[in-house]
């Protein structure tokens, strides 16, 4: 009978794990779809990366105030995750606040500063609340968070003021058990801020009390098993795949392109023939058409999106009412990879549904708006690269589909034969020179 | 003022310092080509040994691939590398950041390997030397000058101050628009959007960032990117502002105001 909870917390912390890393293989399998690239050049130049665009959310600090918010319950989520590792042996130990007679009065300091945390999150998330229902942020209030995304969001914060209110409310009933000597409550020292709850509970019996601090604990834990799952479903995978997607973000100039080893050397062997190799076979494709064309890595960044939307309040497409979002692209990349994933799930192997990312998920339109200017780029605070997703679909669109605006084709083919954009006689490129002579 | 191609150099056994990479709007627009005459005018007072590629420049392939034209790209890149290769080039200036994106960041891996300039970089190393003197009392002194980031300099290749000390230098009173630097609004003409109408929406990108450029109450808008010049002054046209407002680039306004 003793043990039934400390099962029952085991049989939680299994099922929760268990489900989580099924999710978190589905979704490693889901990215490695993706085109292989070697990102792993220069890790010292990345580890800089991860430090200062992850952890230390530099890009965020454009705007200070906001940053500032962000990083209290970035850094009080974070860090109650060490009280956490207490409930955790707690539960399996069937022990009660296991570590304060090994740390003494820190432990009294700790928890009042994992409290002080607590209670900035929760000012934080209403804060937040606000700013995105009530306020009318055009970011927060664009047609692309419609439905799930929107409730996604707001989800999440709701989720956090209830986790960190159970944690004092467990503190606050504690307390109140430990000022009347009950049996396992041990003295803790004062927590400044459940304290100030106490009087809500000071009027339950023992055993009440004994319930509301035990409910407490079992919400808070089953609260974060739940969040945990919840995560991959969800806009707030960010907080962890942030960290790898700074490190394997792009090195390069943002003005480079990613080259095509495949054309330039098919550009090469139609110029110098004797070059070519025997069993040289054309590339099966040009460009992305769809998800299994991209390279893990805009996998990777769809998956790490968390929909902030400051690509989006960036892009000059975006601000002059053209179709082109790049917050859009991102997750219309994460749905269909997730269709993809759902359908490799049900079939084994992914059968053709007869979509792909392009024009399925994502229209010419929007690609054509793109100015390809980097504003977008330079604006995500967990580094993705809309822009290299755009390009990759144009490419398809140009390469494998000959789509183009009708005056794209007039460009190109006066490139091709008068070196120029422009119908202009190559043999007047200089004049402005010979006119200078005169 | 005699303009020499490298053709003509080589004739006469002789290398230039650096290659001015003229590009396309600055060869064929007629607009453009006065910043380009304007460069060649203080390369050529300063002393700076120059020559132009002339009728074997061609398109870098910037619009073709940035449209998702690859295989124009590549035909055009493998040309050019080919000529400059040919000539032995070693350094190139030019006045055009997409040429100059282009020939720095992706002409390496394909075989063209070059010490690449922006005009306003060498701009600014000529004022920094002593190279180029500036008339006291210029044109320029104590107006109002916005300068506009080109995308294809700011954010893609973080060449943010050059244009900027080079502006300083003109004892101008530089004032900057709303969104500046890395957070600089496109003018709308990248991508290979120059060549094409927009795609349906409630406002021109030009005209966005002019409007924001008026705000500034500047009377000159400094670009440094023929296309951005372009973008620029459509837009102000479309205010009805081209009396009050004058969109220069850089090298125009630094030409301008050479003793």
């Amino acid at each position: 009978m003793h043990y039934i909870p400390q099962i029952g917390f085991l049989v939680l912390a299994v099922i929760g794990s268990f489900l989580f890393a099924r999710k978190a293989g589905e979704i490693k399998r889901n990215i490695l779809l993706g085109k292989k690239e070697d990102l792993s050049n220069d890790p010292g130049k990345r580890w800089n990366n991860l430090i200062l665009l992850a952890l230390g959310q530099k890009k965020m600090f454009k705007n200070p105030l906001v940053a500032l918010l962000h990083l209290v319950v970035y850094a009080g989520f974070i860090i109650i995750n060490i009280e956490v590792l207490e409930i955790v042996l707690d539960g399996i130990l069937g022990t009660h606040r296991l570590f304060l007679p090994v740390l003494g009065s820190a432990y009294t300091w700790l928890i009042n500063f994992f409290e002080l945390l607590a209670v900035g999150v929760i000012v934080v998330c209403v804060i937040f609340l606000i700013r995105r229902n009530l306020i009318k942020l055009k970011r927060f209030i664009s047609k692309d968070l419609n439905g799930w995304p929107r409730s996604d969001a707001n989800y999440i914060l709701f989720t956090e003021i209830v986790l960190m209110s159970l944690f004092l409310c467990m503190n606050a009933a504690d307390q109140v058990l430990q000022g009347r000597g009950a049996e396992h409550y041990h003295t803790t020292g004062a927590f400044f801020f459940s304290d100030m709850l106490t009087p809500l509970f000071n009027g339950f019996s023992d055993e009440t009390l004994v319930g509301i601090e035990r409910s407490a604990w079992w919400l808070h834990i089953i609260g974060i098993f739940i969040f945990l799952n919840y995560l991959p479903y969800s806009k707030h995978l960010h907080i962890i795949l942030a960290f790898p997607n700074a490190y394997y973000a792009r090195l390069e100039p943002q003005g480079k392109l990613k080259n095509m080893p495949a054309v330039q050397n098919e550009v090469l062997y139609a110029m110098q023939p004797e070059l070519m190799p025997a069993d040289a076979a054309p590339p099966a494709s040009f460009g992305a058409k769809d998800v299994f064309d991209l390279s893990w890595k805009n996998l990777l960044d769809a998956y790490s999106c968390t929909e902030c939307g400051r690509c989006t309040a960036s892009c000059p497409a975006n601000l002059t009412g053209k179709l082109l979002s790049p917050r859009k692209i991102m997750m219309a990349t994460r749905d269909r990879l997730e269709d993809v994933g759902r359908n490799i799930n049900l079939n084994k192997t992914y059968q053709d549904d007869g979509k792909s990312l392009l024009h399925d998920y994502i229209t010419v339109e929007e690609l054509r708006a793109c100015t390809t200017c980097n504003a977008c780029v330079e604006a995500c605070p967990v580094s993705i690269a809309p822009l290299d997703i755009i390009m990759e679909l144009r490419r398809s669109l140009i390469m494998e589909e000959s789509n183009a605006p009708q005056e794209w084709n007039g460009t190109f083919s006066n490139i091709e034969n008068n070196f120029a954009p422009w119908k202009f006689s190559p043999d007047e490129r200089d004049r402005w020179a010979t006119e200078m002579a005169s | 003022m005699k303009i020499n191609t490298m053709a003509e150099m080589m004739a006469a056994g002789e290398t230039p310092e650096v290659l001015f990479w003229v590009g396309c709007a600055g060869s064929f627009d007629q607009r453009a080509q006065k910043i380009t005459r304007a460069f060649a005018t203080i390369l050529d007072k300063v002393g700076v040994k120059f020559a132009i590629l002339g009728k074997e420049e061609a398109c870098t392939g910037d619009p073709a691939r940035r449209a998702g034209n690859e295989f124009l790209f590549q035909m055009m890149a493998y040309q050019n590398i080919q000529v400059l290769n040919g000539y032995g080039i070693k350094k190139i200036v030019t006045t055009c950041p997409h040429c100059f994106n282009t020939l720095k960041n992706e002409y390496p891996e394909l075989g063209g390997t070059y010490e690449v300039l922006h005009h306003t970089t060498l701009l600014q190393q000529l004022i920094d030397e002593g190279k180029i003197k500036l008339k006291e009392g210029g044109e320029f002194k104590g107006k109002k000058i916005s300068y506009h980031d080109s995308c294809y300099l700011g954010r893609a290749n973080d060449i943010y101050e050059a244009p900027r000390k080079v502006l300083e230098a003109l004892d101008a009173e530089l004032v900057e628009m709303k969104r500046c630097r890395s957070n600089g609004l496109c003018c709308g003409a990248g991508g290979a959007q120059m060549f094409k109408e927009d795609e349906p929406g409630n406002k021109r990108i030009n005209i966005e960032r002019a409007d924001e450029a008026l705000e500034t109450g500047a009377g000159f808008i400094a670009s440094a990117c023929p296309f951005c010049n372009t973008m620029m002054t459509d837009g102000i046209k479309n205010r009805e502002k081209e009396n009050e407002v004058a969109v220069l680039d850089v090298a125009e306004m630094i030409a301008a105001s050479m003793q």
